[in-house]
């Protein structure tokens, strides 16, 4: 027999609408306003799934967010989204959705034959049985295990949906659209404020949505929701949940959208995220009933009262056959007596001795009783009920079981910035343990079960802060409706009496029983945070939200502590999960971050330039015209330059516009070496360190004027320099006049590299005097062109004769074109990135690489560069007795050894004949093939530095098992007397 | 999410700023000294060496997506609540001219 039927009438589902889906590939149908699990229960009910580790067969236990049974996974493919709680999610036409953990089918689960063993797998069984023979066996076992055990696998494709992620602010935020929420919502919005109500349901209502549609419960939020509707400060939001509270009463809200279809081909999204604001917040988030602790706890047709009562009143689900209503409290009464209403036969089995007879008028209520098993393993068939002291009571035939064992009221948002609940012995509940000044609680979250008492302190909220917030409108006043209020006084009961020793489940998504406490308990993980991890309850996707107050309460009877001595574990965000492309939003592929791009960029994508990451940068590597790989290209390009002229795009480089009376002091102090007399017309190359010593940056700046420098950065520190030089302005010397003035995008550069470098300039600016007596080494020509500012700089990276040019990037890529046609005739040619930094290391300049924000000037072989007789930033510091050591690393040259081997990046230097092993005695730092050496060199820092000039040493590379030989030289290993330089 | 109430572009984000340490800490003062290593130890606690209060705490923040001036925020490091926000220059001024 079925469990489940569809009442011919009633419920708030559309029946002129009906819904195909698919569960496994078969057909079946449901009505608009179904959830997944209302629709399969309407169609009988019985087993959903198969539990994590027992394959125990489950049906439908609630009918919201904590579902612990009845997840699926949803689409297939690129789409396919597993572990989805079937009771939260809607039914959509053609939803594809598929159980989980059972195989073949979760009706016939192989698996379930770990119920046999149940015995042996209690909590921790893996982790002692799985850990011989060998040390790493568990790394073998594992992957088999979690096969074993688990729930739905998530998709290796890319999600092809669109989320989308935004910022708001409010000022009242309340969160749960029940009584409470409601009440708190007009009462806020009456007053004047701008509120947000935020549900997580489809629907606003909250526990209303139970009362009979066109019944006064259900009017009075018709009516409210009207209201608030038509209010223009009100913005109703539903399908979101509050996800996290974080600091500065920030927020984090997910609304799912996929009832609307959304088209990522049209941008719309199914997820959007939305960070919240608000100046006040009203939690008004509810409570979620606890389940019944008993022997055989988790068959299907078992399920909460209230949910019960939610499929009954809202989808017009019902039990097909006689129903047992079991309860420790006053809320199970509502289901009862809605049932009664309903015309279904339903029993109710009260633990306590004593019940408010307004309550029992004319039910069929046995006191005193314990609920001590079920029949059906596939659906519950009939309930034994027994005497406290366990003498038998009655059978009763049962094809729903609802229980109840109290309310936990959630606390989790409000825990989430560290707020520990507190227990409230009156309520048999953890209550908020306390609010930020701008917060407040109010219904069931706070225990305020009845319904007027939650209507009324809703109300009360929502009107504080508004008014606490300078609204001062009427917000007049507000009724309850009229209808029976239930509460939720009780006695607490939380383990029934279980004298076969059946499984009694606690956490049923992560099969967490009684037992498994007990043993947690003896074996001494009694605190509830060893608790959870050694058992793994409340581990789940669903969080423990309905096992973990059982869980506790029982383990603080084993302790003989009261409940709040045992303590709650730690409430984290998210309240439920979170797919991570909600948090991602846009920022996926090509947006993930921004990219720069040099003005040149286009002219090199359309003329054989093939680009590399570099930092946020987008950089040109080589050109096609030097090869088709950067391993080819790049010894071309360096030829090109060493022998002839070449060009390559430097717009990359960090530019600083320094302006002031006391910008020559402010550069002599951020620079080792001196730049107070630095001529007008003059460039010079300075090194930065930090506080620490340690070298932060290095780069050429020029004095165009007696107040005015052009600074240049290497590429990767620019925005560190940047804000390192306005960190020094406003915190440490104010009294200096300067101003800087980042420039990187405003002005392009290129550098004019070889021998042919003069006369390659001398076409592009036909009639200029480019002599070394007009332009020496290190000097600079300000002219214009056609109007076109122009920066030419004598200076030099590669080693060769050359130039920097400088021009506003509009005008790069024209001033680019017209010198690669001036200077056509001597065969200049662009070269890219993977060239320069080869060209720079054969002439033993520093770069990002060899400055790993660990060495200091010394250690760079640039220590005579500082000034002796001024201060600059990091001075002090560089004089520490380890910095100065004579066995402290410095910059050293090495020339491989062995013909056909390769030097490499990153490998680790070891003294001839020492054992490799360890951290060695230093690294190399960059490497290139050396076209005038004709063989492997590398810069590297050593131990000892150019001590060991001539000796033969060992490059170790461990990742590819290698070791070469190497000799230790100076690391200029062309041109030592700058020759080339000054021609 | 902190909000920061820069004091030239009013309350933003706190990822529009940059963190930039301890803002109670006075520089040793710039200038050689007499004997080089004199300033080593003053050094030496500038860099290595910080309170980590509990309570109202005053620190640097950068608007780097903004205006870009540097600012002097107080906190209070048990609640990351934020307090108050001053130029950092007015600061450094007073500091400089007592």
């Amino acid at each position: 027999m079925k469990g489940f039927k569809r009442l011919p009438s009633g419920g708030r589902i559309d029946r002129a609408k009906a819904i195909s889906f698919t569960l496994d590939g078969k057909a079946k149908q449901g009505f608009a306003g179904d959830t997944l699990a209302s629709a399969l229960l309407a169609g009988g009910g019985g087993v959903v799934g198969r539990s994590f580790k027992y394959h125990r067969p489950r049906g439908v236990m609630t009918a919201g967010p904590e579902e612990p049974n009845a997840l699926f996974t949803l689409g297939s493919g690129a789409t396919q989204e597993p572990n989805i709680p079937g009771t939260q999610a809607e039914l959509l036409e053609g939803l594809a959705a598929r159980t989980q953990n059972g195989w073949p089918s979760v009706g016939f689960d192989v698996m379930a034959i770990n119920q046999r063993f149940a015995k042996l797998l209690t909590a921790g069984f893996y982790y002692k049985t799985f850990m011989g023979p060998r040390k790493r066996s568990w790394m073998l076992y594992e992957p088999f295990i979690r096969k074993a055990a688990g729930l739905g696998e998530a998709s290796a494709d890319p999600d092809p949906a669109r989320y989308d992620t935004r910022r708001a602010f409010t000022e009242v935020l309340v969160v749960g659209s029940g009584p409470a929420g409601l009440a708190a919502a007009l009462a806020a919005a009456r007053a004047g404020a701008r509120v947000i109500l935020a549900e997580q349901d489809s629907d606003l209502g909250g526990s209303l949505l139970s009362e009979p549609v066109g019944s006064a419960g259900d009017a009075w939020r018709a009516t409210a929701i009207a209201e608030l509707a038509a209010l223009p400060q009100v913005t109703l939001m539903t399908r979101t949940t509050v996800q996290g509270l974080y600091d500065g009463n920030t927020l984090g809200l997910l609304e799912r959208r996929d009832h609307l279809s959304p088209d990522p081909a049209k941008g719309q999204a199914r997820q959007v995220f939305t960070t919240l604001t608000a100046q006040r917040i009203v939690f008004a988030t509810g409570a979620i009933e606890r389940p019944l602790v008993f022997a055989d706890n988790d068959r299907p047709g078992v399920m909460l009262a209230s949910s019960a009562l939610a499929y009954l009143q809202r989808y017009a689900v019902a039990p097909s056959g006689p129903a047992l209503v079991v309860t420790n409290n006053d809320s199970a009464y509502r289901t009862a007596h809605a049932f009664k209403a309903a015309g279904l036969q339903v029993v109710v089995a009260d633990t306590r001795a004593t019940v408010d007879a307004a309550l029992t008028a004319g039910l069929e209520v046995e006191t005193a009783a314990r609920l001590v098993g079920v029949s059906g393993a596939h659906g519950v068939t009939a309930a034994r009920l027994a005497r406290a002291d366990g003498s038998f009571l009655r059978a009763l035939p049962s094809t729903l079981v609802a229980v109840s064992g109290g309310w936990s009221p959630a606390v989790h948002l409000t825990s989430h910035t560290g707020i520990k609940p507190r227990w409230d012995a009156a309520t048999a509940c953890f209550l908020p343990g306390g609010f930020a000044a701008t917060h407040a609680a109010c219904g069931a979250v706070m225990g305020q079960f009845a319904l007027g008492q939650a209507i009324a302190a809703g109300f009360t909220a929502g009107r504080d802060a508004a008014a606490a917030l300078g609204h001062a409108g009427n917000s007049g006043a507000l009724a309850a409706p009229d209808i029976q209020s239930f509460g939720a006084a009780g006695e607490p009961l939380w383990r029934m009496p279980n004298p076969r020793h059946r499984k009694a489940f606690l956490d049923f998504q992560n099969d967490v029983s009684d037992k498994d406490v007990a043993q947690a308990f003896d074996e001494g993980y009694r605190s509830v945070e060893h608790l959870k991890r050694y058992t793994t309850l409340g581990m789940g996707t669903d969080q423990g939200k309905t096992s973990n107050i059982n869980a506790l309460a029982i383990m603080a009877g084993l302790r003989d502590v009261t409940i709040p001595e045992a303590g709650t574990t730690t409430f984290r965000p998210p309240y439920t999960p979170t797919a991570i492309g909600a948090l991602a939003g846009r920022a996926v592929g090509k947006h993930f971050r921004p990219i720069r791009r040099s003005p040149l960029h286009q002219w090199q994508e359309a003329n054989g330039g093939v680009f590399i990451e570099a930092g946020p940068w987008l950089r040109c590597w080589y050109y096609t015209w030097a090869g088709d790989s950067a391993a080819s290209a790049y010894i071309k390009e360096m030829e090109l330059v060493r022998r002839n002229v070449g060009v390559s795009d430097v717009s990359y480089l960090g530019k600083i516009d320094v302006q002031g009376p006391d910008a020559p002091e402010f550069l002599n102090r951020v620079y080792v070496n001196g730049f107070a007399k630095l001529p007008v017309g003059k460039a010079r190359y300075g090194v930065m360190l930090n506080d620490d010593a340690v070298a932060l940056d290095d780069g050429t700046t020029t004095r165009l004027s007696e107040n005015r420098f052009f600074m240049t950065t290497t590429t990767a520190q620019a925005g560190e320099v940047m804000s390192w030089l306005e960190f020094l302005l406003e915190t440490a010397w104010p009294e200096l006049r300067v101003q800087v003035t980042s420039i990187t995008d405003a002005w392009g550069g290129m550098a004019v590299s070889g021998p042919n470098a003069r006369k390659a300039l001398e076409l592009t600016f036909p009639g200029r005097d480019l002599s070394s007596a007009a332009l020496p080494y290190m000097g600079v020509l300000e002219f214009a062109v056609e109007g076109v500012p122009i920066r030419l700089i004598r200076l030099s990276f590669s080693g060769e004769l050359a130039y920097e040019v400088y021009t506003p990037a509009d005008y790069t890529q024209d001033l680019w074109e017209h010198l690669l046609a001036a200077a056509a005739p001597l065969g200049i040619k662009p070269y890219g990135l993977e060239a320069l930094a080869s060209l720079r290391i054969e002439k033993g300049h520093v770069a990002g690489l060899d400055l790993d924000h660990r060495n200091t000037l010394d250690d760079i072989g640039l220590g005579k560069m500082a000034g002796k007789e001024k201060d600059y930033i990091g001075r002090a510091m560089r004089f520490r007795p380890k910095l100065q050591a004579p066995e402290r690393w410095s910059l050293v040259g090495l020339e491989l050894l062995d013909a056909g081997q390769k030097l490499r990046g990153g490998s680790i230097l070891f003294p001839q004949g020492a054992e490799l092993k360890g951290h060695g005695h230093g690294w190399i730092t960059s490497v290139t093939w050396s076209i005038e050496l004709n063989k492997y060199i590398a810069l590297a820092l050593y131990d000892g530095g150019l001590k060991h000039a001539g000796e033969e040493i060992v490059c170790a590379y461990p990742l590819l098992n290698e070791t070469v030989r190497a000799k230790v030289v100076s690391p200029h290993f062309i041109d030592q007397e700058g020759k080339r330089l000054h021609v | 999410m902190l909000r920061i109430p820069c004091p030239w572009c009013g309350e933003r984000d706190y990822n529009e700023f940059r963190y930039g340490g301890d803002a109670d800490k006075v520089r040793p003062p710039f200038g050689k000294p007499a004997v080089e290593g004199a300033d080593l130890k003053a050094w030496h606690d500038q860099v290595f060496v910080f309170d980590n209060p509990k309570g109202p705490h005053k620190e640097y923040w950068q608007h780097v997506q903004g205006c870009r001036h540097w600012l002097v925020l107080e906190r209070n490091t048990a609640t990351n609540q934020v307090l108050q926000a001053w130029p950092a220059r007015e600061f450094a001024l007073a500091r400089v001219k007592p």
